[in-house]
């Protein structure tokens, strides 16, 4: 008890820190303390189990969607790499972007990896049977749902548009909506590897 | 999938189960062991449960998944917790009960819920309820805080709960079954204007949801929809949702008022002050 007690003043200054954290400025949605920190067990392309850990350090851009997305998946995939090419050089290879295909059925491992490799090879294929898919989407306060298939077997997904950005700490910290700019992304992105530098 | 995934919650919520649990057991135990002559009839006992279990079912049940994933949903999970449930538990009359269990409590710890009673007097001013009523409503559905109200578990679960409390304290000042010609209850006539008053905000607010052009609310195109659903829809069904069926509930709550005022018109001997201020 007594050995905890040092602690407090440390604690209470990094809570005012936490606090003057919120004046800063983001382009995306700041959603520290909104949402639970980075944890999932997916399949990788490579049909291996995917953890945290295996991208520990690094700032990590979550992104739920599925490899037959007609046009929202692609144009959120170009931007956020155009923005990681905005960044500067150091922290190029800090970031990773990690894809999480809601559509099992259709996106098989082969699928999914020439998929994420037209889009740079720092995004990571994930997926998984639907439960996993389900439990996970419920911990970051998403969903998604299957439209009926039409005469040749195509159906829509409904999924979330937004991207999650998680610190190298593995902290929920940004939300970006779509809308922002490649410009605007890479900001964010170059601030939070600053920081956790530092 | 099986219906047992249907009627189980998505978002567990113990303290949730246990206070609905303790709702319907106190209830129970009251009815139970309370004198015959106090004892409300079937119809009551009904309404009290329907009232209630409406309410559970649209928060532990797979209810609670399409609010959480859809406006239109959302907005009738809202009606119901603040709205409907509210309603019909009030207009049980559950009185008797409360009496039966305010009896049992000692008078030591009536010493001490004493502060209780003041919080309780104070958000039953007219006024404080009825802009409470309002508020919260305009409160929640800013869209800022809406949307982190999506976004976060805890203040998701603080805004069903708040939405549920203020809905059960409103409710209970206009349809208090205490008659306000013998007792502090509040007039019937405050009660009416009370409920036109807050009628008019809520409109005001559904209909500017129907008829913006935009998305109002995009935490629900940001996070995924319980199914695709274009926005428009979806948003034009949820301010619909706000607009027309409160707007009803407060016209059959006036109803409801008015008939029980001329029901009680010369049963009870006028208020002296009333007949001076009248001459």
């Amino acid at each position: 008890m007594n050995r905890t007690l040092p602690l407090w003043p440390v604690f209470v200054a990094m809570m005012l820190a936490g606090c003057t954290g919120k004046d800063e400025n983001w382009h995306g949605k700041d959603i520290s303390g909104l949402m639970p920190e980075l944890e999932f067990q997916l399949q990788g392309t490579d049909g291996n189990t995917v953890t945290p850990a295996d991208s520990g350090g690094n700032i990590r851009l979550v992104y739920f969607g599925f490899t037959s997305c007609p046009d929202v998946c692609p144009t959120t995939l170009t931007d956020l790499r155009r923005s990681i090419e905005q960044l500067p050089e150091q922290y190029q290879n800090d970031v990773t972007t990690l894809f999480v295909s809601v559509d099992p059925r259709r996106d098989t491992p082969e699928r999914l990896a020439s998929y994420v490799n037209f889009f740079g090879d720092r995004v990571v294929g994930l997926t998984a049977e639907e439960p996993a898919l389900r439990k996970l989407a419920k911990r970051y306060r998403t969903t998604f749902g299957y439209d009926d298939p039409d005469a040749s077997g195509n159906y829509n997904v409904s999924h979330s548009s937004a991207v999650y950005v998680f610190d190298r700490d593995g902290d929920a910290r940004l939300l970006l909506r779509p809308g922002l700019s490649p410009d605007q992304i890479s900001e964010d992105l170059a601030q939070l590897a600053r920081e956790a530098n530092s | 999938m099986p219906v047992s995934s249907y009627l189980l919650p998505y978002d567990f919520s113990p303290l949730t189960l246990l206070s609905y649990m303790l709702v319907l057991g106190f209830y129970g135990v009251a009815l139970l062991r309370m004198p015959e002559q106090d004892r409300p009839g079937s119809a009551r006992i009904v309404t009290f449960t329907l009232g209630v279990m409406l309410c559970y079912a649209v928060m532990q049940t797979r209810f609670d998944y399409y609010s959480q994933y859809m406006f239109f949903v959302h907005r009738g999970q809202h009606l119901i917790l603040h709205h409907l449930g509210p309603i019909l538990i009030a207009l049980s009359n559950p009185l008797p009960v409360m009496r039966f269990w305010y009896q049992r409590i000692s008078p030591s710890a009536r010493y001490w819920l004493q502060p209780l009673g003041w919080l309780y007097r104070l958000l039953q001013q007219p006024f404080i309820a009825s802009f409470l009523f309002v508020g919260l409503i305009y409160f929640w559905l800013w869209p800022p805080i809406h949307f982190d109200a999506m976004l976060s578990r805890q203040l998701y679960w603080i805004m069903n709960w708040s939405m549920l409390l203020d809905g059960l304290l409103f409710w209970w000042l206009i349809f208090d079954p205490r008659s306000p010609a013998i007792t502090s209850a509040l007039g019937y006539g405050k009660r009416i204007l009370l409920l036109a008053l807050v009628a008019l905000p809520q409109m005001i607010l559904g209909a500017w949801i129907v008829f913006s052009r935009g998305m109002v609310y995009d935490v629900y195109e940001v996070c995924g929809r319980a199914w695709p659903m274009p926005p428009e829809t979806d948003q034009l069904l949820g301010g619909l949702l706000t607009w027309i069926p409160p707007a009803m509930m407060s016209i059959v709550g006036i109803l409801l008022v008015l008939r029980r005022a001329m029901h009680e018109d010369g049963k009870f001997p006028k208020r002296s002050s009333l007949a001076g201020g009248n001459a």
